[in-house]
């Protein structure tokens, strides 16, 4: 069903890791990939994967969400690694007529993985121990600079809170006409191309109807409480940093200062 | 035979996640040909999700069910022939319309059952009239309809499906008063007209006393009972326990009774309370003289 795709997908919990500032949060990610970039070698992966592996633990996600955030790249994963191990010059290790693999291919394909595959863990961690609408209080807090650039931060904010906040309204909706049109006999399933694009309209058009029913409803309701943009507005959740969190932060620099430092040391 | 027979059914909402809910619970039942029933329960009882288990448009976790005998689950039945055979409204049905005009979008339905023009303009006209669409309504575009308009046409396309059996989700959900009874009074004509089963889920005691022959109570993803009215409304105590209004008047009945009144306590439409007071007094002056 459409339900089980999940946007955001947000996995509500009390972990440590659940409870950081999200400001925090979306900068210590930000320092993790910064680890993960510029790790020359496997040591300065390692001491992100160590990084990435305490925050997993202490987030207590089960282990089998996490893995189920790197399917939709295992074609990417699958991707770089061909390329790197058939493409690089280096020893040759193999040779099967004009296909070869080389030690420096190897190794670089096996760098490239790990990379990628810790870089989806580690947003999808922050995804995953942050609400959609948590996360972009944060964005529009850690962004209010650019206010001053004129730069409608607190607009963009807002539509993007707003779309986060119908995306399940409008797979749940999407959900109850396709069952009431299949109920009516409606068949999706079947036919040609043409056939099952033209079987869509009897979705389409209900869902269209009421997405500009709810925007308009939206709307009025906005005004009628008065809305008018982000100008002297006050906060219902306010984000309020603790010690927790500048440590947590500081933890992530000294792991980032390690990798540079191992960079240094085995350059 | 029963049209609709379940046995152990039950559903479970985001198996394997937070979210995980029993929305159906070890469900066994039994609809007999012909009925005309209520589904009744609190919110977030099961209703819908039992209800959409009736034409296979949800897949039980596990449990069977069967149509007019065959288990709709089984290899060699095709799912899409059930849905002609057991027709679902849904709640607000008025949103899943799309046509340009009210009489194709009551043409949807039977168009997807392979009907030829004639008969499916037959039963267009034949509903329109028994839903009180008026014929110049017809050709008109659905969306310049009002609320309760839209509502009926919604219905009527899958009446026009004559199903055995039809089933409603609140189709009153949102109607005044007087659009309520005329709503349900179309329901239960279209129910003798047709001799099909009918259910309906509704909220309303009243409704379901006006209504239905039986009644089937949902409480917390499973049945609590299913039987003819008048022995479920006799069991109010019960019902009250599981958060149920029965119907005001059967309340008046019961308070009576409390106080010492030697009289019935299953009554719930106003007519017959009427009768039974009438009858009451009768008996009583009859003691007295
Ligand atoms: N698509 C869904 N995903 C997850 N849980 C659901 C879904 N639909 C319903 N539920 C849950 O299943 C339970 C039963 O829901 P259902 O819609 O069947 O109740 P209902 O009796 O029809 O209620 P109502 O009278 O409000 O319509 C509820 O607790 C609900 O939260
Ligand atoms: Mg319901």
């Amino acid at each position: 069903m459409l339900k089980d795709i999940t946007i955001g997908q947000y996995f509500p919990g009390n972990s440590v890791v659940h409870r950081l500032d999200p400001r925090f949060k979306i900068i210590i990610t930000g320092v993790f990939i910064a680890m993960l970039f510029s790790a020359d070698g496997f040591l300065g992966l390692a001491v992100g994967g160590i990084f990435l592996i305490v925050s997993f633990l202490l987030s207590k996600i089960p282990f089998k969400l996490m893995m189920k955030s790197l399917k939709p790249i295992i074609p990417i994963i699958l991707f770089t690694s061909v390329l790197n191990i058939f493409f690089l010059d280096g020893v040759p290790l193999l040779k099967l007529g004009f296909i070869k693999i080389t030690d420096e291919g190897l190794r670089t394909s096996a760098f490239m993985v790990i990379r990628i595959i810790a870089l989806i863990m580690g947003s999808s961690l922050l995804t995953y121990t942050t609400s959609p609408i948590t996360l972009t209080d944060a964005i529009e807090r850690l962004l209010s600079p650019l206010k001053k650039l004129k730069l409608p931060v607190h607009e963009l904010a807002m539509m993007m809170t707003i779309a986060l906040r119908f995306i399940p309204t409008l797979i749940e909706e999407t959900d109850k006409i396709m069952s009431a049109q299949k109920a009516r006999g409606a068949d999706m399933e079947t036919g040609s191309l043409v056939q099952r694009a033209k079987a869509l309209t009897p979705i389409l058009i209900p869902l269209f109807v009421s997405a500009f029913r709810r925007a308009e409803e939206l709307a009025t309701a906005m005004e009628c409480r008065c809305y008018q943009g982000g100008e002297g507005r006050t906060r219902l959740r306010q984000l309020h940093s603790t010690g927790g969190d500048f440590f947590a932060l500081g933890l992530s620099v000294i792991f980032l200062d390690a990798v540079l430092l191992l960079n240094f040391l085995m350059g | 035979m029963s049209v609709i027979k379940t046995e152990n059914l039950t559903y479970t909402y985001s198996i394997g996640t937070p979210f995980e809910k029993t929305a159906v619970n070890n469900v066994n039942l039994e609809i007999e040909e012909g009925a005309l029933a209520g589904i009744i329960g609190h919110t977030g009882s099961g209703k819908s999700t039992l209800i959409q288990h009736f034409n296979g448009l949800i897949k039980p976790t596990s449990g069977k069910i069967y149509i007019d005998g065959e288990d709709i689950w089984s290899k060699d039945v095709k799912i899409r022939d059930i849905r002609f055979k057991v027709g679902l409204v849904f709640q607000y049905p008025e949103y899943q319309i799309f046509e340009e005009t009210v009489y194709k979008d009551i043409a949807f339905g039977p168009k997807n059952m392979g009907l030829p023009d004639e008969e499916i303009d037959r039963r267009i006209k034949e509903i329109a009239e028994l839903v009180g669409l008026h014929k110049d309504n017809l050709y008109k575009s659905p969306f310049e309809l009002s609320g309760g308009q839209k509502r009926r046409v919604a219905i009527a396309g899958v009446m026009a499906m004559e199903p055995k059996a039809l089933i409603l989700d609140e189709p009153t959900a949102g109607l005044d008063p007087k659009g309520r009874d005329t709503i349900l009074g179309q329901i239960k004509e279209y129910h003798q007209h047709k001799k099909s089963t009918v259910l309906l889920v509704s909220h309303s005691m009243e409704d379901m006393a006006k209504f239905a022959d039986k009644i089937l109570v949902m409480n917390k993803a499973e049945v609590f009972c299913y039987d003819d009215t008048p022995k479920v409304f006799a069991r109010s105590a019960e019902l009250e326990n599981i958060g149920l209004a029965v119907p005001q008047i059967t309340r008046v009945f019961n308070r009576l009774k409390q106080s010492g009144i030697d009289i019935r306590t299953d009554v719930y439409t106003v007519d017959f309370a009427r009768k039974t007071i009438l009858e009451y007094l009768e008996k009583r002056g009859g003691a007295n003289a």
